[in-house]
């Protein structure tokens, strides 16, 4: 099949690729896909003051799953939590010129951009409950 | 490899053709031919091969494998594309077909239609050549077979090869790499011609089918790379796809978030996994 420059760029050069530790400070975590499917990407972004400073990815796929994923991170990093959550597959689609049958590449890269995001929101969540619990005993 | 016991036991008194491959065109296996046609002779029933892997590359005799119809071609021999034969057998028994192109009666009433004398020409000098052959092209290409073979496995963990150990072509190799995925891996190493069980460019995301059959993981099943070798590889260029392999492998690897879980000791069957 032939593939997209810019699909082959991101397989030699991936952006971000590595992992965070999933404990660390202000890291959100997204695994979605599955093998059988041929498809696993993990997707991690750290987050201070509410912007995402850094974005790391891994992913188990096709070259477009590959490039998916890396071109998410490369748009994460310097973005608010709430921008991010506005990355749509479509631009992921257009800046790749994927092909129709690799449009699902791109939906798994923006499932993974949600779901590092609501693991990042369930993990500041729990580390404010604490603080708010002090508060009140405080006063 | 198919079990002749399974033949026979599936064979029921309405059972009037066995049609098997006499060698897969995925993983290689030569499957006990012989065996299935005297188990074909015993109950009456006619056997077919399709022995288009087989034919001028392992010795293919009819009437030791007691094969009664035979389908083969010139494109799979360096013959032309276009051209294919069915042998049919005349004597014990007499195999008697309906035609399917009709009109003429070409073929003795087998196949209308005016024969296309070149190409058929072209593959009868394929065979011939596929003849002359033989004896020193399987012994050279299985060596370069093994070579392939020995220098992949060898190199990294987690690598395991599809079909039959021994009772395969001298020419097909497929492997599976656990933890990468077939297609980003022929992205890798696309300056070699090799093909994978990937199916996501297909209608559906099932993998391979004989691997599935084959009882190899939905997981491996994505990871496998068919290797073919023929008149035209070289020595050389075996040495250049075993080094681009292990590059590949490796740098998909150090992708891979399904390599880094294994390598953290978790069961990536005991996962639940987020599908979309």
């Amino acid at each position: 099949m032939a593939y997209s420059e810019k699909v082959i760029d991101h397989y030699n050069n991936p952006r971000n690729m590595g992992s965070f530790k999933k404990e660390e400070d202000g890291v959100g975590t997204g695994i979605v896909g599955a093998p059988e499917c041929g498809d696993v990407m993990k997707l991690q972004i750290k987050v201070e003051n509410d912007t995402i400073v850094d974005a790391k990815f891994k992913t188990f796929g096709c070259g477009s799953a590959i490039a998916s994923s890396s071109l998410a991170t490369e748009w994460l990093k310097g973005k608010t939590v709430d921008q991010a959550g506005q990355i749509k597959n479509t631009e992921i689609v257009q800046e790749l010129n994927l092909p129709p049958v690799k449009i699902h590449c791109s939906v798994l890269a923006e499932d993974a951009i949600k779901a590092a995001l609501n693991d990042y929101k369930k993990k500041a969540e729990t580390e404010t409950k604490p603080e708010e619990s002090t508060a009140s005993t405080g006063s | 490899m198919i079990n002749p016991e399974d033949v026979r036991n599936a064979i029921t008194d309405k059972t009037i053709l066995i049609s098997i491959m006499f060698a897969n065109n995925e993983i290689g296996t030569i499957h006990p031919v012989k065996e299935i046609g005297k188990i074909a002779k015993e109950k009456g029933v006619l056997f077919h091969c399709d022995a288009t892997q087989a034919v001028g590359k392992i010795p293919v005799d009819v009437q030791e494998a007691g094969i009664d119809l035979m389908s083969f071609t010139g494109h799979k021999i360096y013959g032309p594309k276009g051209i294919g034969a069915l042998y049919v057998r005349r004597k014990a028994p007499r195999v008697r077909l309906v035609p399917m192109i009709d009109g003429g009666g070409h073929e003795r009433g087998m196949r209308s239609g005016t024969l296309a004398v070149p190409l058929i020409v072209g593959f009868g000098k394929a065979i011939e050549l596929c003849e002359q052959e033989m004896v020193e092209e399987t012994r050279r290409i299985k060596a370069l077979r093994d070579r392939l073979q020995e220098g992949i496995m060898n190199a990294m963990e987690e690598v395991y090869l599809n079909g039959h150990p021994t009772e395969r072509l001298p020419g097909n190799l497929n492997i599976s790499f656990a933890y990468v995925e077939g297609e980003s891996l022929l992205m890798g190493v696309k300056e070699i011609a090799l093909s994978s069980g990937f199916a996501c460019t297909s209608a559906t995301l099932e993998p391979s089918y004989v691997l599935r059959a084959l009882g190899v993981g939905s997981d491996l099943a994505h990871s496998s790379i068919r290797f073919g070798l023929g008149r035209f590889t070289t020595a050389e260029e075996v040495e250049y796809t075993i080094d681009r392999m292990i590059k590949a492998v490796n740098h998909l690897r150090e992708m891979s978030p399904l390599y880094e879980m294994a390598k953290e000791g978790i069961d990536l069957k005991t996962v639940e996994w987020a599908a979309h």
